[in-house]
C-alpha cells in the first residue's frame, strides 16, 4: 500500500475470463466436471501482494497454478507483462517461465528427499545454463544466506531440516532465478505459529529487496491481514470481492467476507461472543455449483434474484464486489 | 485432588524407545480436568500434546509407552489397565475424536450403524432404542435430516458433517470426558466456528468435560475454561483462560501470543521466537525453552525450573516466578 | 483444507526426532525383525560359499568315483554321493553359483526393463500408458513357466537362454509397481516445482522420480530373486534348463528322483537348499519392506 502510485498502476499479470474445469467422469455426451475456477478476471500490480482467500474447494490453488500455466486453462486468457502466455507454444513459454515461480504449502513434499540442499538450489540455475562449478556454489551459498539457512548445511538432505527450514529452502529455490512473480500457495499453513512468523517476515524482506510481486494464497485471514496489500475473496470458483486490505477488513461489502471474518477464532477471550452470527450449512459441491450467485444457498440475505442471476461486477472506487445487495 | 475433578493426570511420563534413543515425548505432565469444563492443551507440533491424549486413552503404540505417573478417572486408577478393561472404559466413560474424521469412520458401514454399535457395546439397550438414541444424538449435534443421515455412508458426508458424526459417536454414551485432538484443524473456518460452538453447547448441556488439543490460540481463547501451554513434553504455563491471556507470564506463551498476526492492528513485522523447537533426544540440560528464550540466564541453562504458582491456579515454569508453591509433583 | 494428514505426519515425525537414516533403518531392521536379520546373514553366507566354492567345497563337484557310488551320508561325505560317486554337498555348494546367478542376472535385466517402461507409462500417461500396460497385462496373463518353456524350446536350453526367457517374462510386475509409484510421485510438489522451473521431462524422471522409486525397487528385487531361482529349478527339472553335468539344483532333483525311495537324500538335499535360499530372500524382502517401504505394505 505504501508503494508510490506510479508503480501500483503497472499491471504485471492479468487474467481475463479464466475458466478451469476438471473432468471427473460422466459420459462423452454428458461430461461431469468440477468447476474449480469459473470466469475469473484479475489484475496483479507490480510489487504488490495480492491475497487469494477462501475456504477449501473455492479454487484458489487451482487459480494460482493456472495463472502460471502449471495447469492449462479450459478457456480464458492470461497476460504477463502484456504478453498473452496462454496461447504461447511450450518453447516460447519456456523463456518466460523463469519469471514466475511458486512456493508450496507442504515443506515435506516440496523438496525431493533424495537431493541435498546444494543440488536442490542448483537445479534451477543449471536448467538455465549455469555450468561453472564455482559460480554455482557461490550463488547457492548466497541464496542460503538470503533465506537464513546456515552455510554449513550445504550438503544436508531435507529430512535433516525442520519444517520451517525446509520452507526457507523452498523459498530460496523460488527466488534463485530472480523471478518477478511468486505464487505463494499456503506457504505457512503447515508451520507452527512461532515458525510461521519467521517465514512471513522473511517473505516480506525478500519482497522489499527484490521488488517481488506475490500472489499469496491462504485460508488464514489473520496472516493475510499482515502480508497483503489487496485481498481477493473467492467462493466456489468465483470472486466475491476484491479490495485494499484495510478497507476490506474494516468494511466488508460481500456478506461472505463478513461471515468469514466473523468466524475466525480470535486469540483474545474477551472477544468471545455466543451471539455472533455464524454461517450455517456446508459448502456446496463444485461439481454442481448453485445457479445465480454461488453463495446464495448459504446467504441469509439472499433474495429471488440471487438464485437466478449471477451478480455483475460493481466497481466502488478501488474495490470490486460481486453481489446484488452489497453491504454498507 | 480437589473437589469435582473428573480426570486427574499426575506426573505423566510417556517415552518412545527409538533406534536413536529414548524420546521423552511426555515428560512429567499433570493436568486436572474439572467436571463440565473445557480444558485446552495448546502447543506446537512435537510438544507432546497428542501423546498425552494417547497415553490417557491407552492408545500408545510401540515404541512408545507410559513409564511413570498416574491417570485417575473419577477416583479410579486407569494407568495400567488390561486391554479388556480399557475397552470397557473407552467410548463409554472417556472418548476421543480426531483431526481427520474420515480415518476414524469405517467406510463400508452406514454412519448411524457405527454410532449404534458404540451404544450396544457399552449399554444394555435394545437395537430399536439404540437407534432412536442415535437419531436423537444426531439431532443434538446439528446433523440435518437425522433419520436420512443415519443411513449415509461416510464418503457421502462433507468434512463438517463427518466431524459431527464423530462427536455424536463420542458423546452418545454420555462420557465423563471427551478428548478432542485438533478437531477443527482439517475444517474450514466457517465450519470450524460451527463445530466449536457445538462442543461448547454439548459441554454445557451434558456436563461432559472436554480436553481440547490444539495449536491454535484463537480456538483456545474462543471456548476453553482452562489452558495448559505445552512445550517439549512439559507444561510451561497453566491458568484459567482469561488469566492466561490477560496476565501472560511465561516467555514462551508471551512469544507465542505476540507472533500471531492480529486482525485488529497493523504491523510491519511480526514478533518471532528465534530458533526451532529442540530435538527431544537432545534437550538442553536446564529449562527446555532456554535455547530460544531472550531472558535466559546461566541458571536457566543449568537447572530445570518447576511449575511455580503465581496466583491460585496459575502455574508458570520459569525461574522468574520462583516461589514456595509448586504445582506439579516433581 | 488438505492440511490434516500432513499435520498429522509433521507432528509424528517431529515427535520421534529426525527422519531415519540408512544406518537407523538397518538398526530398526535388526531390532524389529530378527528373522530378516538372520536371513540376511544366511544370504551372505550362501553368497560367500558360492563365490569361494572351490575352497569351501570338500570335493570337486565333477569328480566321479565309481567306487563311491550312492554312499549314505556319513563322516566322509556329509550328504552322501550320487549315482556317479560325486559328493552331494560339493555339488550343492557349486550349484549355489548357478542358482544365485540365475536369481540375480535375469532379475536385474527384467527389473531394468520394467522400471523404464513403468516410469514412462506413469509419467506420460495416455496412449503410452495404455500400450505399455496392456502389454504387461498380456505378459501377466500367460503362465510364466509355459512362456519360459516356449522360449527355451525354440531357442534351445542352456543358461543364456534361461536368462533371456526369465528376463522377458518378469518385467511386467515391476512395471506395474513402478508405474503406480510414478503416478503418485508425479503429483508431488517437488515435481511440480521442477516443472515450474522448466526442468526437462527426462531430467525430472531421472532426478526426481527414479531415485524415489528405489526403496520399492530394492524390496521388489529381493522378492523377485527367489521366484527366478524357482523358475530355473523348475525349468531344469523339466529338462529345458541347465544341462548335465552342471550342478544345477533343479537338475540334481531330477537325477535324484530315480532313487527317491532307496537314497532319498539325493532328492531332499537340493530341495532343502532351494527352500533355504528362497525362504531367506523372502524373509529379507519382507523385513526390508517393513523398514524401507510403507507404500508396498499397504498394497
Amino acid at each position: 500500500m505504501e508503494n508510490n502510485v506510479q508503480s501500483r498502476k503497472q499491471v504485471l499479470l492479468k487474467a481475463e475470463h479464466l475458466v478451469k474445469e476438471f473432468p471427473v467422469g460422466g459420459s462423452r455426451k454428458h461430461p461431469v466436471s468440477v468447476h474449480a475456477v469459473s470466469d475469473v478476471s484479475l489484475e496483479l500490480f507490480r510489487g504488490e501482494t495480492l491475497a487469494l482467500v477462501g475456504e477449501s474447494g473455492c479454487g484458489k490453488s487451482t487459480l494460482g497454478r493456472t495463472l502460471i500455466r502449471l495447469l492449462e486453462p479450459t478457456s480464458g486468457k492470461v497476460y504477463f507483462e502484456s504478453e498473452e502466455i496462454t496461447s504461447m507454444s511450450a518453447e516460447e513459454f519456456g523463456k518466460i517461465r523463469r519469471q514466475m515461480q511458486i512456493i508450496f504449502q507442504d515443506p515435506y513434499a516440496s523438496l525431493n528427499p533424495r537431493m541435498n540442499v546444494r543440488s536442490i538450489l542448483a537445479e534451477p540455475l543449471t536448467t538455465y545454463g549455469m555450468k561453472d562449478k564455482k559460480e554455482l556454489e557461490e550463488r547457492v551459498r548466497e541464496l542460503m544466506k538470503k533465506v537464513g539457512i546456515p552455510e554449513e548445511f550445504y550438503n544436508r538432505y531435507p529430512h535433516q531440516f525442520s519444517g520451517g527450514q525446509r520452507q526457507r529452502i523452498g523459498i530460496a529455490r523460488a527466488i534463485a532465478l530472480n523471478p518477478k512473480l511468486i505464487i505463494c500457495d499456503e506457504p505457512v499453513s503447515a508451520l507452527d505459529v512461532s515458525i510461521q512468523s519467521q517465514v512471513l517476515n522473511l517473505l516480506k524482506d525478500l519482497q522489499q529487496e527484490y521488488g517481488l510481486t506475490y500472489l499469496f494464497i491462504s485460508h488464514d485471514l489473520s496472516v493475510v491481514k499482515f502480508i497483503a496489500d489487496r485481498v481477493c475473496v473467492m467462493f466456489l470458483g468465483c470472486i466475491c470481492e476484491v479490495g485494499p486490505t484495510e478497507e476490506l477488513y474494516a468494511h466488508p461489502l460481500h456478506p461472505y467476507t463478513r461471515f468469514l471474518l466473523n468466524a475466525i477464532p480470535k486469540a483474545d477471550p474477551r472477544l468471545r461472543s455466543e451471539e455472533k452470527q455464524l454461517l450455517s450449512g456446508e459448502i456446496p459441491s463444485p461439481v454442481n455449483p448453485p445457479s445465480g450467485c454461488r453463495f446464495h444457498t448459504r446467504c441469509p440475505y439472499a433474495k429471488d434474484i440471487c438464485a437466478s442471476q449471477a451478480p455483475e461486477k460493481k466497481q466502488m472506487g478501488e474495490r470490486q464486489v460481486f453481489c446484488h445487495f452489497p453491504m454498507e | 485432588m480437589s473437589e469435582g475433578t473428573v480426570l486427574d493426570i499426575r506426573n505423566l511420563k510417556s517415552h518412545f524407545f527409538t533406534a536413536r534413543g529414548e524420546v521423552p515425548a511426555v515428560d512429567g505432565v499433570s493436568i486436572q480436568v474439572p467436571a463440565g469444563k473445557i480444558i485446552g492443551i495448546v502447543g506446537e507440533s512435537g510438544c507432546g500434546k497428542s501423546m498425552t491424549a494417547m497415553s490417557v486413552m491407552g492408545l500408545l503404540r510401540y515404541p512408545g509407552r507410559v513409564v511413570d505417573g498416574t491417570i485417575t478417572l473419577e477416583g479410579r486408577d486407569i494407568t495400567h489397565l488390561k486391554p479388556r478393561e480399557l475397552a470397557k472404559i473407552r467410548g463409554n466413560e472417556i472418548s476421543m475424536i480426531f483431526q481427520e474424521p474420515m480415518t476414524s469412520l469405517n467406510p463400508v458401514y452406514q454412519v448411524g450403524r457405527q454410532v449404534q454399535e458404540a451404544i450396544l457395546k457399552h449399554q444394555k439397550v435394545g437395537r430399536e432404542e439404540a437407534k432412536a438414541r442415535v437419531i436423537e444424538m444426531f439431532r443434538a449435534v446439528g446433523i440435518p435430516e437425522p433419520e436420512k443421515r443415519y443411513h449415509s455412508y461416510p464418503h457421502q458426508l462433507s468434512g463438517g458433517l463427518r466431524q459431527r458424526v464423530m462427536i455424536a459417536m463420542a458423546m452418545v454414551c454420555k462420557p465423563k470426558v471427551m478428548i478432542a485432538d485438533e478437531p477443527t484443524t482439517a475444517l474450514d473456518v466457517t465450519i470450524e466456528a460451527q463445530i466449536l460452538r457445538l462442543m461448547k453447547k454439548l459441554c454445557k448441556e451434558q456436563g461432559t468435560s472436554i480436553i481440547l488439543i490444539t495449536h491454535n490460540m484463537g480456538v483456545v481463547a474462543e471456548i476453553c475454561d482452562y489452558v495448559y501451554v505445552m512445550y517439549a513434553g512439559k507444561v510451561m504455563e497453566r491458568a484459567e483462560t482469561f488469566a492466561l491471556f490477560e496476565k501472560t507470564e511465561h516467555p514462551y506463551t508471551k512469544g507465542l501470543l505476540r507472533s500471531i498476526p492480529r486482525l485488529d492492528e497493523k504491523a510491519d513485522r511480526l514478533y518471532t521466537i528465534e530458533g526451532v523447537v529442540p530435538n527431544l533426544l537432545h534437550l538442553p540440560k536446564g529449562c527446555s525453552f532456554c535455547t530460544r528464550c531472550s531472558q535466559a540466564t546461566e541458571r536457566c541453562r543449568q537447572e530445570r525450573p518447576a511449575l511455580y504458582e503465581t496466583e491460585p491456579g496459575h502455574g508458570v515454569r520459569c525461574f522468574q516466578y520462583e516461589g514456595e508453591v509448586k504445582l506439579d509433583g516433581e | 483444507m488438505e492440511t490434516s494428514e500432513k499435520n498429522m505426519t509433521l507432528d509424528h515425525a517431529d515427535q520421534i526426532g529426525e527422519a531415519d537414516t540408512w544406518r537407523d533403518k538397518v538398526k530398526t531392521l535388526v531390532r524389529q525383525n530378527k528373522l530378516a536379520a538372520f536371513a540376511a546373514v544366511m544370504i551372505l553366507l550362501i553368497v560367500f560359499a558360492a563365490v569361494f566354492a572351490p575352497f569351501v567345497a570338500p570335493y570337486d563337484h565333477l569328480a566321479q568315483s565309481l567306487t563311491d557310488r550312492l554312499k549314505d551320508p556319513g563322516a566322509e561325505h556329509w550328504l552322501g554321493t550320487d549315482e556317479l560317486g560325486r559328493d552331494v554337498l560339493s555339488r550343492i555348494i557349486f550349484g549355489a553359483r548357478i542358482s544365485l546367478t540365475i536369481g540375480l542376472v535375469p532379475t536385474l535385466i527384467s527389473m531394468s526393463i520394467g522400471t523404464v517402461l513403468g516410469v514412462c507409462a506413469g509419467f506420460y500417461g495416455g496412449k503410452v500408458d495404455f500400450v505399455i500396460m496392456r502389454l504387461a497385462d498380456v505378459m501377466l496373463a500367460f503362465p510364466s513357466l509355459l512362456l519360459a518353456m516356449v522360449v527355451t524350446y525354440t531357442m534351445g536350453g542352456g543358461l543364456i537362454n534361461i536368462f533371456i526367457a526369465l528376463s522377458l517374462i518378469n518385467w511386467a510386475g515391476t512395471a506395474r509397481v513402478v508405474r503406480s509409484q510414478t503416478l503418485s510421485l508425479k503429483e508431488k510438489e517437488y515435481v511440480e516445482a521442477a516443472r515450474s522451473i522448466g526442468v526437462k521431462k527426462w531430467t525430472i524422471m531421472r532426478r526426481h522420480i527414479l531415485p524415489n522409486c528405489l526403496p520399492s525397487l530394492i524390496v521388489l528385487f529381493t522378492l523377485n530373486i527367489p521366484s527366478a531361482i524357482l523358475s530355473e529349478a523348475s525349468l531344469s527339472f523339466l529338462g529345458v534348463g541347465a544341462q548335465p553335468p552342471s550342478a544345477s539344483w533343479g537338475l540334481m532333483v531330477v537325477r535324484g528322483k530315480k532313487y527317491l525311495f532307496s537314497e532319498p537324500w539325493l532328492c531332499i538335499a537340493p530341495c532343502v537348499a532351494i527352500m533355504i535360499v528362497v525362504l531367506a530372500f523372502n524373509f529379507l524382502g519382507d523385513g526390508l519392506r517393513d523398514v524401507l517401504d510403507p507404500y508396498l505394505k499397504e498394497q
